[in-house]
């Protein structure tokens, strides 16, 4: 029995010296919300970037949604069982960043680790969002998208309207609706996502704040006041078409979707990312800008992005941010970017990658897909456009989405409306800030 | 009546004996209310760094400085919705199937069927039939000329949410009530019937009151399911809205907690729903238990 045993130790000493010298590659856990084909987009990213090199190795976890990935993360960090990369969603940003001794910034551990890194290569208008006062970048931006019309273009001859021609300022929009509804067609237009399109990106559109100290970006002190004139225009006059059908309120996150897929809608303001889903539904259809107002002057600003980024965790062994890096690395390369922006339908981070899709000819082989694009560069980012930097800002979205929706049902005027949802924002921001200071 | 007692002498056996049971119970219930109750006298960040005690404000910012009454009196008229809907259903279902004999056993099955629902899962059917856009049931409402949109309508919304959880209690009082009315003796209701009761009376003078423990029964747990359980469903159809209108209690712990991470708060409104539902629970037993004979 005694015999046995050493011969066993000696066999497990052996083993662990050998793979010692085979040096196995150091693991790397990265939480993702991506399923079905995004899922699978992923785990060829992780897969590639393993077979690239053999010190590190990325094992990308499929973890729920967006919420539940950052509740699992906060609870793991409060464990120490933290992995190192995890997805975030945009309206998490703040809590993230409030979280000082929990995250590591990648502009910091680009350095701390001697990869290089080059801020400047990266699309301003994305990073922006990502970016602290000083331009630093914090998180890894990854997926990302930004609102665009989509018209039907069977509606839209159908209505005696050029069916080329995506409107772009809201009296054309309002038009084009008009015409619809006078063909039979059963809603004028609808727009998913509410908040982030008729609020968050409407103030950036027409270079407003949504809130003061910069929308956030300044400090914890920050406090709604979107209630302004032009909102106020933008939601008498929603309260006003919903009653003929002009505008259809479609519901809160992307449950407006189905209006425009079921060929209810003739147009539809929707993520630029769900090109690839009304491409599937088989609508002929077409895609341009969102619409501003023409008589304000400056507009259109740049649009600004939703979606989600890699933050770096704290507290994971320390051999593990060379590899994060080195990943970090391969992500922003050219062809890298460009596979994934082409795949997916999420916009490049980099101006490389989208220069490189265009002399690949991707855009004239799918017309609409640099919209987006377009959209998200046009001018520089001025305060009120490069992104938003609220806590707790899915419920206020929530509370602005639901004195909308009192607003456009005519329980509310829009008024009323405006500055319960500032009201009602500000004290959610007040709890955030006692909470985080 | 003859006392039905074992007399221990000495503590040790029993206490071993219950043990599991009392360790199942520390763990899984007592452990996360303490948990819970800590957590809402203190002001924290989402990552637990930084913690500041702040007494009652979690507490006070609730039943001072917002629309809590409100949530309240909604979660209060859910509930009871829920709870009497399910009840007069699952009764009506129950007594049908009594009645069917043998061939009501393929209903008994079919009828437990949709207790193995996962909220969320029902919600997102019920989400689908009653689509505003794509809804089957809301086309055929419209052939009648109902317009169906409880994205907008907040009386609908109630009434979806209302129907889409008491379907699922539906189910599970369908079971017990059947196994209740099984379980009165035939000769009774022969009796009743001889002395020229009908169908009717035998049922409201007979029936209710010998199915009454059982009613008090699922009164708690459809309620406590109400109260607590629902939070899925709403996720998955309505998000609280149009407006306010469907945000109940539990729907308000569920986005303060687990989407935005804001702990103290949250925890302040799971402690007082569980003041309430126990409270409630209390008021039952005291009430109600009086004028039951088991």
């Amino acid at each position: 029995m005694l015999n046995r045993m050493k011969t066993f130790l000696a066999g497990t000493a052996m083993v662990l010296a050998s793979s010692a010298a085979h040096a196995a590659p150091i693991k790397i856990q990265w939480w993702h919300a991506m399923n079905g084909v995004l899922g699978t987009d992923v785990e060829k990213l992780a897969h590639d970037f393993n077979a690239s090199q053999t010190k590190y190795e990325i094992d990308p976890v499929f973890k729920g949604t967006y919420p539940q990935i950052l509740t699992g993360a906060i609870a793991a960090f409060r464990a120490h069982q933290q992995p190192a990369i995890i997805q975030v969603f945009e309206v998490g940003t703040a809590t993230m960043m409030a979280a000082k001794g929990a995250i590591y910034p990648v502009y910091q551990l680009m350095k701390d680790t001697g990869q290089a890194f080059d801020p400047k290569s990266y699309l301003q208008a994305v990073t922006s969002y990502y970016s602290d006062a000083s331009g630093n970048m914090l998180s890894m931006p990854f997926n990302s998208s930004t609102p665009v019309t989509y018209i039907n273009k069977t509606l839209f001859k159908k209505a005696g309207l050029d069916p080329e021609k995506t409107p772009t300022t809201w009296p054309e929009v309002e038009t084009d609706a008009k015409k619809l509804r006078a063909a039979g067609v059963a809603c004028g237009f609808t727009t998913a996502w509410p908040s982030w399109v008729l609020v968050e990106n409407f103030n950036a559109l027409h270079n407003l704040p949504l809130g003061t100290m910069d929308n956030g970006f300044g400090g914890l002190g920050t406090r709604l006041d979107f209630n302004n004139p032009l909102e106020l225009r933008m939601w008498t006059d929603l309260a006003k078409w919903e009653k003929t059908k002009i505008y259809d309120y479609g519901g809160r996150a992307d449950t407006a979707y189905a209006k425009f897929a079921s060929g209810q809608c003739g147009m539809m303001m929707e993520s630029s990312a769900s090109r690839a889903s009304v491409l599937a539904s088989k609508i002929d259809f077409g895609m341009g800008p969102l619409p501003y107002w023409p008589d304000v002057k400056g507009a259109p600003l740049n649009s600004i992005i939703g979606g989600a980024t890699l933050w770096v965790l704290k507290g994971v062994p320390t051999e593990q941010y060379k590899g994060v890096a080195a990943f970090f690395a391969y992500l922003s390369q050219p062809k890298v970017q460009a596979w994934w922006h082409q795949s997916t339908g999420y916009l490049p981070i980099t101006t490389a990658a989208y220069d490189l899709s265009k002399s690949e000819g991707y855009y004239t082989k799918n017309p609409g897909a640099d919209v987006a694009i377009k959209q998200m560069t046009r001018g520089t980012p001025t305060a009120n456009s490069r992104g938003l930097r609220f806590g707790s800002f899915v419920q206020i979205r929530d509370v602005i989405e639901g004195n909308l929706e009192e607003v456009v049902a005519g329980k509310k005027t829009p008024k009323q409306g405006l500055d319960d949802a500032v009201a009602q924002g500000n004290a959610l921001l007040t709890t955030f800030q006692q909470a985080n200071q | 009546m003859l006392a039905k007692r074992v007399t221990f002498r000495r503590t040790g056996l029993p206490l071993a004996l219950l043990a599991p049971q009392l360790a199942v119970t520390g763990v899984f219930f007592l452990w996360p209310t303490f948990v819970a109750l800590k957590q809402s006298l203190y002001r924290s960040d989402a990552f637990g760094l930084r913690e500041v005690f702040s007494g009652w404000d979690n507490y006070r910012a609730l039943l001072f400085h917002s629309n809590y009454l409100a949530t309240l009196e909604r979660s209060a008229f859910f509930a009871s919705s829920v709870t009497i809907l399910s009840l007069v259903v699952g009764l009506v279902l129950a007594v049908i199937a009594d009645s069917l004999g043998r061939s009501g056993r393929i209903w008994q099955a079919l009828l437990v069927w949709p207790y193995a629902l996962a909220p969320a899962v029902a919600g997102v059917l019920w989400a689908y039939m009653f689509d505003p856009a794509i809804g089957p049931v809301t086309h055929a409402l419209a052939h009648v000329g109902m317009e169906w949109n409880h994205v907008l309508n907040s009386g609908q919304a109630m009434g979806l949410i209302v129907m889409a959880a008491a379907m699922k209690q539906v189910a599970y009082n369908f079971l017990f009530y059947l196994a209740a009315l099984q379980a009165i003796p035939k000769s009774l209701m022969e009796a009743a019937a001889l002395d020229a009761a009908g169908p009717l009376r035998r049922f409201f003078s007979l029936i209710i009151p010998l199915i009454a423990p059982t009613t008090l029964f699922l009164l708690v747990v459809d309620l406590t399911y109400a109260f607590f359980d629902t939070f899925g469903l709403i996720d998955s159809t309505t998000y609280g809205g149009p407006g306010n209108s469907t945000t109940i209690m539990v729907y308000q712990v569920y986005k303060d907690g687990f989407i935005d991470q804001r702990f103290g708060p949250a925890a302040a409104q799971s402690m007082m729903l569980l003041l309430l539902v126990g409270l409630l629970t209390l008021v039952q037993f005291a009430l109600v238990e009086r004028r039951i004979d088991y």
